[in-house]
């Protein structure tokens, strides 16, 4: 259950973007970079990639020069960052974020998105995304990305789940959840159960976290320079 | 807002500068012998000797001549010293230094000792210095770096009472304290001095640092070295300052904090990393990571604070680790984990904070301002790195990076408030229904499972490897409608306690050895 569950986001591996990971990790403090991060953020939201490093060095130049600041990039950067949930990176940007900044409209609607999902009301987090399209829907793959950690929350929640939490949880009912479950059943071990008191019961996966016997008993682990410090005495 | 936030504004005295009687250019004898001896074991790489007059004569006579007056100053001395460079620059550090912690700095002083730290680090990147300073001095140039610039974001942000003067002079100088030029130095000493490849190798074995202290015993220099070193935490503090805390923990990385290192053989250096290494694992929402360092630290300043009494240090000690009580008792409400806390800390801890830490359980306002006054009491000194800009009304915006991060932290101490009320009822049950929680709790069944899914999510963090890890001491997980409780029991871990052991013993034969019977 690693980060790339979360939305499914990856890493870019193209060799445009290894540049700028690279003018990143030699310059992390030259603003001279500081078109290039733009055009990454861009770039990010147009090939479902996903870039945390770059996105603070961008937003910490921000910081450092508000006059430079483009509200835009900053409403990408943070529309990606709930992407990125469970991760913190939500926080980690608005903590670079001025006061007076976070106060307009746009920012004020996705902070109270990052609130719904925080505290799993997924209910209000669908209806209030449903309300600002204009803010979310620029950003491609941001519905999975929020359906995949709607998962990983459940699944450190639930070993058995009813079908209408799920549904709410990812905002799918109907012929599209039938679908959605089909695939999850083919492909990711999911089951479905028939129960006695309200409909179906959706089986999720087990993992450490939902099952106690999977809970790695934390086998004592010495690393290796550890033991090396006795290595003098034993020979 | 917390009251008790006060910035460390001319921390010791802010009265004006005796300056009657003071003649710069006066230098006493004792301060002559002072330099000349220190110059000489400097010359001498006598690192000893150096290290006595840093610590203990220069705080003498501090203590005894220049009580509330500056130091000679530096071309004063300098024709006892050969007017050499480098020692004329690092005795104008220790002279602002010394004016810093006495007195208060001009805007102009602040200004001529940002320029000296140019100068004193440009000739340690050229690498034209072959000295060896004691690690204790190192430190210290890196600390008061971070602490200058952070002093002077404090002062430029209070605009209302500069006069026109001042305002004209920060346009002037507009690159001093700038933050990109603060980075820069730190960064660029962490690179030069290769520091981390230096750490790498020395896992491999192909190298020596934490084994000589950071020293050089073959002729060569430590200062690039250790100047690198502690840049790094010097990087990790700026970077909680600028309430960056990922970047900060990465700057942190090359250094292994689970074990001992330079970093912990000057008792500021090891306060400081440990501290804002927890802050920032606080803000990150990974507690336990956080609990379990300032366990560690906090049972060592118990133990050996005593041999620091005499030390100038010693007040920043004693109020980092009231800072970092307050911030376990922060984690510890928010994470309850006491089995992860020593017991000794642990009842210190309930001494200062207990009766706080009940009411923080709280799901009301009273609650909510406890956090914020610790917090607040606890926080760095956060601050704006941006020049202000002149053309507006002039008003202060000291405080605006601090409130950002109160109200940031806050707002999560709110997400998580009803955290806590679900521990108690499942801290009595094994197995419950949704129906009947959601009874006892007043709510209803979907709210407490939005409840329920936000204390997974809230308890589960993910780690600089992007790996998720439980933080939960009480766990749970729900079938259907039923929730079971699973309670954690801890597993003692043997192996570390043994391998030191088995040093020790070591030790303890290798001297019996020694000892020769008449």
């Amino acid at each position: 259950m690693g980060r790339e569950m979360a939305g499914g986001q990856k890493q870019p591996s193209s060799a445009t973007s290894y540049t700028v990971e690279q003018l990143v990790a030699v310059n992390p403090y030259n603003p001279d970079i500081l078109p290039d991060l733009e055009n990454y953020v861009n770039e990010q939201v147009s090939s479902q990639t996903y870039n945390l490093d770059a996105n603070l060095c961008l937003l910490r130049f921000y910081q450092f020069e508000p006059e430079r600041m483009s509200t835009q990039i900053v409403a990408r950067i943070l529309v990606k960052a709930l992407m990125a949930m469970p991760a913190p990176d939500f926080s980690l940007c608005l903590f670079l974020i001025p006061e007076r900044v976070q106060m307009e409209e746009q920012f004020k609607t996705l902070i109270v998105l990052s609130h719904y999902l925080e505290t799993a009301r997924f209910r209000q987090f669908w209806d209030e995304a449903a309300k600002s399209r204009h803010i979310v829907e620029v950003v491609p793959g941001f519905e999975q990305a929020i359906q995949a950690y709607a998962i990983h929350v459940l699944s450190l929640t639930y070993q058995k789940v009813p079908r209408p939490v799920l549904a709410e949880a990812i905002n799918l009912e109907g012929l599209s959840l039938d679908k959605f479950l089909e695939h999850q059943v083919a492909n990711n071990g999911w089951k479905l159960e028939k129960s006695s008191s309200r409909g179906q019961l959706v089986i999720l996966p087990q993992n450490e976290f939902n099952h106690p016997k999977l809970k790695k008993t934390t086998a004592e682990i010495v690393p290796l320079e550890h033991v090396t410090r006795i290595f003098p005495i034993l020979g | 807002m917390a009251t008790s936030y006060e910035y460390e504004e001319g921390h010791q005295h802010s009265s004006a500068p005796d300056s009657v009687g003071y003649d710069p250019n006066f230098v006493p004898d004792s301060v002559k012998s002072f330099v000349v001896h220190l110059y000489r074991h400097i010359r001498e790489k006598n690192v000893y000797e150096i290290h006595q007059m840093y610590e203990t004569s220069f705080q003498t006579l501090s203590e005894r001549m220049f009580k509330d007056v500056p130091w000679p100053s530096v071309d004063a001395v300098a024709p006892y010293v050969d007017n050499d460079h480098v020692f004329c620059l690092l005795y104008r550090e220790m002279w602002f230094r010394h004016l810093y912690a006495r007195l208060s700095p001009t805007l102009k002083q602040r200004i001529d000792s940002w320029d000296n730290y140019c100068s004193l680090f440009q000739v340690v990147l050229h690498g034209v210095v072959n000295m060896q300073l004691p690690n204790q001095w190192l430190w210290d140039m890196v600390d008061e770096f971070v602490y200058q610039f952070q002093s002077f974001c404090q002062f430029r942000a209070k605009m209302k009472n500069k006069t026109e003067q001042e305002i004209a002079t920060l346009k002037q100088y507009d690159q001093a304290w700038n933050v990109y030029g603060v980075l820069n130095f730190l960064q660029a000493l962490m690179e030069k001095s290769m520091i981390t490849q230096i750490l790498e190798q020395e896992k491999e074995g192909l190298e020596q640092f934490t084994a000589t202290d950071g020293y050089d015993y073959n002729g060569g220099s430590n200062v690039l070295k250790v100047l690198g070193y502690f840049s790094m935490i010097g990087l990790l503090r700026v970077h909680c300052l600028l309430g960056d805390y990922h970047t900060g923990l990465k700057c942190l990385q090359p250094i292994d904090i689970s074990q001992q290192g330079v970093y912990t053989i000057v008792i500021g250096s090891h306060i400081t990393t440990i501290y804002h290494y927890g802050f920032a694992n606080l803000m990150l929402r990974r507690y336990v990571d956080a609990i379990r360092e300032f366990n560690k630290i906090l049972l060592y300043i118990y133990k050996t604070k005593q041999y620091h009494q005499k030390s100038p240090q010693y007040e920043q000690i004693l109020k980092k680790n009231e800072q970092m009580y307050a911030l376990l008792a922060i984690c510890l409400s928010l994470c309850p984990q006491t089995k992860l806390v020593d017991e000794t800390v642990l009842s210190q801890m309930r001494e200062k904070y207990g009766e706080k830490m009940l009411r923080m359980q709280r799901y009301d306002d009273e609650a909510i301002a406890l956090y914020d006054e610790l917090f607040s009491y606890a926080c760095p000194k956060f601050i704006t790195p941006s020049a202000p800009s002149f053309e507006e009304p002039l008003v202060n915006y000291n405080q605006e990076a601090y409130r950002l991060q109160l109200k940031l932290f806050l707002y999560e101490v709110k997400q998580q408030q009803l955290l806590a009320g679900v521990r108690t009822f499942l801290k009595v049950y094994s197995t419950i229904s949704l129906g009947k929680l959601a009874a006892y709790m007043e709510v209803d069944e979907s709210t407490l499972r939005t409840i329920l899914m936000t204390y997974k999510h809230k308890t589960h963090t993910v780690d600089s490897e992007g790996k998720v890890i439980s933080n939960a001491e009480l766990d749970f997980y729900i079938d259907d409608d039923m929730i079971h409780v699973i309670e954690s029991k801890p597993v003692k871990l043997y192996g570390d306690y043994f391998l030191r052991q088995i040093v020790k013993l070591e030790g303890v034969m290798t001297d019996i050895d020694r000892i020769k019977l008449e």
